[in-house]
């Protein structure tokens, strides 16, 4: 299939403007060559002895070593967690419990330099999201929830609720320390113990997020981090001592998990994959919707559960909109994530960057008219330009299958009922995007849509008052907002 | 309760008509006491038809004192299939009803309810309880449909959200129904139970494929008639009998269902079910050990277990 050429760019920003380098300053970073497990309170050194590698995907080059925790290192973990849980927080008073949630927020934003520079240095992510989405929002779930602690009565009308004792929680890598933060803030607020696993490729925030516990003078045992792969995620929920199982990642894997747990009386959320359609009708503000699709489809990567990554638009505007499109793509800085410049990083692993190539192949292949920008990427390091498919089909694998990366498949639509049809038209149900100036129209097609987070006129916004979470095959259960407690609860 | 597979002689409408043509009636009521009665094949309720099982098998039914009461169909896999096109196809219809339309439909349901009070109590007393415990069991059922009735326009109420996000967007979260909903209903309790998991499902805009008291089931024979004159819309509300140890993986397994809620207690099945469900992430929802006469066996959060919560966002400006 052809490679698609655009004539029409209005501005080509790669020879008429150049942008000076505009790196963000790595010096005060403190980074240790070896990285412990983080259990009661203290970096221990795994059972087995065993460590492995966390790099920087833009460089390619090792960042530190990291412990692989095994069962064993689970197993004392977990009892850690039941320690704290029965002898210390669950006998504070709320408040108290409050106030140990309220501490780690604010220090994480005192912070927030260092933690954007070594989330963009261990995931690849642009230094521009890292610094102004991923920490100032782990900080405020962690202040959102604080507050929760002493009055959970009042979120549940006719209900006390309890904790239900030790957090499981297992973590992906495209929001290292947004993630962590999703999970241990509602559980903590809530009176239960953690153990946390982050993602064996970014595991570097939520052991610094360790060292903001310790300084917080948080109670031995009541978070702990356990690095390693997927065997240690699966010691984790599969260990009997745990309560409660919170996971966010591919379907598959949720899928795997939620079959481990059954015929036990472990609660789970499952936060999964996702293939949103994003919805452009002839009425939306065109400029905005194609803000829109770019933030929607190449925010941290495309490595984005909710990304909108199907875009339905109307008929009429197709053409202008895919030009507009392609001309905005042209603008996107792919290259070092820690200059302030770059709009897209580094691909999280050689792995991923694997699996987007070969789904793109496939897309090729099915034949799809492909556009792909010229912009140049570094020689060093994972990367791949931003990419469209237009004139795929409904069973083409690329608008079925969760791609997780920069690469966005066009359809159009003629009809409402028609693009609700094949919005729907998939086992996914994460989230999804409408554009149109007409409200009448966004409340219902947001209200025929079947997934759990719709933006109307907006894309990819999130917030710790505001629940996340899907319909279908992608998950079971609310994260943030009033509805991220009653997971975490028992009601009697 | 064995399947069989000739015809037995059913007790339960005949006996007096056998001892009536033996002469051995009181000869005071002889003329009307010889009239054979009619009996009444209990047939499934799918898309608000009453199909005969496709299996074309039966099971006989036994009372306690083990006379048969009446031969149940033994409902198949397809039948399974067809109960769950039939919901999905009445699923958008429903789920978009307004909340107001839907409170006075199951309002209609406790109202017909209320008409076949005799036959209720006279169906459970058959199949075992005390005419008391009979009497107790429909009122409960009966309340516990208009209990839910009132809430089909307040509990979104409850357990919806403004959210006061950071930056400048609208932001609100709202329950809606997650689909088709499979429904083990509660082997004891074959009217109380059947609608204590009937009522908050559909109340809340999903459709059902349920299945039956597998020792209790005459109740939901005549329910399904109820629904069947309460306005119900076909295929919201599907009612399958026969054996749970055939059914249950169906009714778990089928990737077109949303959630299953399973009634009982048997620990094998609640892990099938469970493990069943991971194939399409369905909801699973287990009720065990629940005392369905009970306060506690109501409440808005029995709607919530087959609820999602949407979330929707919008700018804020010009």
């Amino acid at each position: 299939m052809k490679k698609e050429t655009n004539n029409n760019i209005a501005l080509n920003f790669n020879t008429d403007w150049k942008y000076a380098p505009a790196p963000e300053s790595t010096d005060h970073i403190k980074l240790k060559k070896k990285y412990d497990l983080f259990i009661n309170g203290k970096f221990v050194a795994p059972v087995k002895g065993k460590y492995f590698e966390t790099t920087n995907p833009a460089t390619e080059g090792k960042i530190a070593d990291i412990a692989e925790g095994t069962k064993e290192d689970v197993d004392i973990a977990v009892k850690a967690a039941r320690n704290a849980y029965e002898n210390v927080w669950s006998k504070m008073p709320a408040k108290e419990r409050a106030k140990y949630i309220y501490r780690i927020a604010r220090m994480i934003q005192e912070r927030a330099r260092e933690f954007s520079v070594i989330e963009s240095m261990d995931g690849g992510k642009a230094i521009r999201e890292s610094r102004d989405v991923d920490v100032p929002l782990a900080a405020s779930h962690f202040f959102y929830y604080a507050g929760w602690a002493d009055k959970l009565e009042y979120a549940f009308p006719g209900k006390k609720p309890k904790p239900l004792g030790v957090a499981g929680q297992i973590i992906p890598w495209n929001f290292p320390m947004l993630m962590a933060a999703w999970k241990i803030a509602p559980a903590l607020a809530t009176g239960n113990t953690v153990v946390l696993k982050p993602a064996e490729t970014t595991p570097l925030t939520a052991l610094k997020l360790a060292e903001i516990f310790q300084e917080a003078g948080l109670p031995d045992g009541v978070v702990n981090i356990v690095t390693g792969a997927a065997a240690t995620g699966a010691a984790i929920v599969n260990h009997p001592g745990i309560d409660k199982v919170a996971f966010t990642g591919s379907t598959d894997v949720g899928k795997i998990i939620q079959k481990a747990l059954a015929g036990t009386n472990k609660k789970y959320t499952l936060e999964l994959g996702g293939k949103a359609a994003n919805i452009i009708f002839e009425d939306a503000p065109i400029d905005q919707a194609v803000e829109g699709i770019v933030n929607g489809i190449f925010f941290n990567q495309g490595h984005v559960c909710c990304a909108g990554s199907r875009l339905f638009v109307q008929e009429g505007v197709a053409d202008m909109v895919i030009r507009k499109l392609k001309d905005r793509m042209e603008t996107l800085i792919v290259g070092d994530p820690l200059d302030k410049n770059t709009d897209i990083g580094a691909i999280n692993s050689k792995e991923q960057l694997k699996k987007i190539e070969s789904l793109v192949q496939i897309g090729i292949n099915e034949g799809g008219d492909y556009y792909q920008t010229s912009c140049s990427i570094p020689s060093k390091g994972y990367w791949f330009r931003p990419t469209i498919f237009s004139g795929v089909s409904q069973s083409s694998r690329i608008v079925q299958e969760e791609i997780f990366g920069p690469v966005l498949a066009i359809q159009t639509f003629r009809t409402t009922d028609e693009v609700v049809e094949k919005a729907n038209n998939t086992a996914y149900g994460l989230s999804a995007g409408v554009w149109t100036d007409k409200g009448s129209k966004i409340f219902k097609v947001t209200s025929q849509l079947r997934a759990g987070v719709i933006w109307a006129n907006t894309y990819n916004k999130f917030d710790p008052t505001s629940p996340f979470g899907g319909y279908k095959e992608s998950g079971v259960g609310r994260e943030g907002g009033l509805h991220g407690l009653s997971p975490y609860l028992k009601m009697n | 309760m064995k399947e069989k597979t000739e015809t037995p002689v059913l007790k339960k409408k005949s006996v007096t008509v056998t001892a009536h043509v033996n002469g051995n009636g009181n000869g005071n009521g002889a003329k009307t006491d010889s009239r054979l009665a009619v009996l009444k094949t209990h047939k499934i309720y799918i898309d608000g038809k009453f199909p005969r099982t496709e299996s074309g098998r039966y099971y006989v039914l036994n009372a306690p004192n083990g006379e048969a009461l009446a031969n149940m169909c033994l409902s198949s896999r397809k039948d399974l299939r067809e109960a769950v096109v039939a919901a999905r196809k009445a699923f958008g219809g429903w789920a978009s009803k307004s909340a107001y339309n839907r409170g006075q439909i199951l309002y209609r349901i406790a109202e017909m309810m209320e008409d076949r009070r005799a036959q209720f109590i006279s169906e459970l007393t058959e199949m075992g309880s005390t005419p008391k415990e009979a009497e107790a069991e429909v009122n409960c059922a009966i309340d516990r449909v208009l209990y839910y009735a009132g809430w089909s326009d307040k509990y979104q109420q409850i357990f919806s959200s403004v959210n006061p996000v950071e930056s400048s967007h609208f932001n609100f979260s709202l329950p809606e129904p997650t689909g088709v909903v499979s429904i083990i209903a509660p082997e004891e309790n074959g009217l109380v139970g059947l609608v204590s998991v009937i009522a908050p499902a559909i109340v809340g805009g999903n459709t059902c494929v349920v299945l039956a008291s597998k020792t209790k089931p005459l109740c939901a024979s005549s329910f399904a008639e109820v629904l069947n004159s309460s306005d119900v819309p076909g295929g919201v509300v599907n009612l399958l009998t026969g054996y749970r140890e055939e059914l249950l993986s169906h009714f778990s397994t089928h990737m077109d269902i949303n959630a299953t809620i399973y009634c009982n207690n048997n620990v094998e099945e609640i892990k099938a079910v469970q493990t069943n469900a991971a194939l399409n992430v369905k909801r699973a929802v287990v009720h065990n050990n629940t005392n369905w006469m009970g306060e506690d066996a109501q409440g808005p959060y029995y709607i919530m277990d087959t609820q999602e919560i949407k979330t929707t966002w919008h700018p804020v400006g010009i």
